[in-house]
């Protein structure tokens, strides 16, 4: 039986795991003038959900049931960018530490982010699907958050197209979770090409709001 | 319709390459290219318009030890719809590269015409000690056309581990495809997977496009533009051997 309060207390925003920093490659989207408006935002969160976000959701799941090493390494060949990869485990170590006060970990110390979210949730009792949710949930909210602060939009405007999403994260988490025992290199590997050369520019930025 | 090709690259005993199987169906025809006795150069030649919809493509390559193989293609590959009702057209590729082989694809782009619905599958297999340049262009529709559906499924494995894992689906039944997280709006794009042991330094390439290192012995040049052009621009350089990719 798995909690719906410790789920939320997973997926929640103010989990001290550094997420904040992140924008999931928005700013570098909106310095190239392709996201400006709560539309633009939109289309980029369904492409971010539909790619990065199926990915994240059936490792994560993948990860409550075990081979996480290999789980690791299947993101690795899945993250073509190094700074995306560098992000990822930056995320993934920071959520490792959260967890450990928070709950019984292996000892885990350099994951990447969706692998180490799968640790948590197994560690926490939840099931697959409970950590896919948190992380298609994540994938939107992060830079959603990061939209009103890139974009100065309105937070109200943006927690409804939140509201909006919410039905496709749950479709992403459940069809993420058909995958939980499947070999590595059959889970699903949906790429984004600009968010991997947005990163790479982003990287080279001396100046920036966001780590990535 | 239904095709099976086969290519097979052998080391020919006088630091040559020869084609020791070279099997085609239309409309995948396989000619010899290019002067005996160096490289072994092959181009794939449109025998019959399409992929269309219910077409099931094979394509397998092999490139043994010491083998040098190149393989282009005549014309650009044009994807379109076929009779409704039937299923996806699907091209499936297969390649085996060997220690101390070399292959390189550099095939002219995959137009998705509109309506098409088009899958593509390539598996390749590197040994350690083997050197692969692997290209893909897509162009999403022709001339002011929508772009038709192609959901490509690319596996790259170096040594045994996966290098690299790609899947991009482009078309009305992939969604937010041209958002800005996907495409933004690019109508063409260009991946070249490197692996081997003598590989170029990774940057950032002209226009919407970088040369990533992958977490394994090889890099990614991604590129996307406006139009093939842009694409060709970033990429071209990289895939007409001014780099060497051989061990020195």
């Amino acid at each position: 039986m798995s909690s719906l309060a410790t789920l939320l207390v997973l997926a929640d925003g103010r989990l001290p795991s550094g997420g904040h920093a992140h924008s999931g490659g928005l700013e570098a989207q909106v310095a190239a003038g392709r996201v400006r408006s709560l539309g633009d935002v939109e289309g980029f969160l369904r492409g971010r959900l539909h790619t990065a976000g199926l990915v994240a959701a059936a490792f994560a799941a993948a990860a409550v049931a075990g081979r996480v090493a290999d789980l690791d390494a299947g993101l690795d060949a899945r993250t073509p960018s190094p700074a995306l990869r560098r992000a990822s485990r930056a995320q993934g170590r920071a959520l490792l530490r959260a967890g450990r006060a928070m709950w019984s970990l292996p000892a885990f110390r350099d994951l990447h982010h969706p692998v180490a979210l799968g640790v948590l949730a197994a560690a926490a009792g939840l099931r697959p699907l409970d950590a896919a949710v948190a992380a298609a949930h994540g994938v939107v909210t992060g830079p959603a958050s990061a939209a009103v602060r890139l974009l100065g939009l309105d937070p109200y405007q943006v927690h409804a197209l939140l509201a909006r999403l919410a039905p496709s994260c749950d479709e992403i988490a459940a069809s993420a979770v058909s995958f939980v025992h499947a070999p590595a290199d059959d889970l699903p590997a949906a790429g984004a090409p600009l968010l991997d050369i947005g990163a790479e520019l982003h990287a080279t930025w001396e100046v920036r709001l966001f780590a990535s | 319709m239904r095709s099976r090709a086969r290519l097979v690259a052998e080391e020919d005993g006088r630091g040559g390459t020869r084609p020791a199987v070279l099997h085609g169906e239309s409309p995948l025809l396989l000619r010899r290219t290019g002067p005996r006795g160096g490289d072994l150069t092959v181009h794939l030649v449109g025998g019959a318009a399409g992929p269309l919809r219910g077409d099931d493509l094979r394509l397998d390559i092999e490139v043994g030890p010491g083998a040098h193989l190149t393989v282009h293609s005549v014309a650009a590959q044009l994807a379109l719809p076929g009779r409704p009702g039937l299923p996806p057209s699907r091209y499936e590729i297969h390649a085996t590269v060997a220690a101390g082989a070399t292959l390189r694809w550099t095939p002219e782009p995959l137009i998705a015409a509109a309506g098409c619905d088009h899958h593509t599958r390539t598996v390749v297999d590197v040994a350690e000690g083997g050197t692969l340049l692997w290209r893909d262009d897509l162009v999403c529709g022709r001339h002011h056309e929508p772009s038709g559906a192609v959901l490509s499924d690319t596996t790259v494995r170096y040594a045994g581990r996966t290098l690299y894992r790609h899947e991009l689906h482009v078309g009305p039944s992939a969604p937010a495809w041209s958002a800005a997280a996907i495409l933004g709006g690019a109508q063409a794009l260009g991946t070249i997977v490197l692996a081997g042991p003598a590989l170029p330094e990774p940057r950032l390439l002209p226009g919407e496009a970088a040369l990533m290192p992958l977490a394994g012995p090889g890099l990614l040049a991604t590129a996307v533009g406006p139009d093939i052009r842009a694409v060709r621009r970033a990429l071209d350089p990289l895939s007409e051997g001014q780099y060497s990719l051989r061990p020195v």
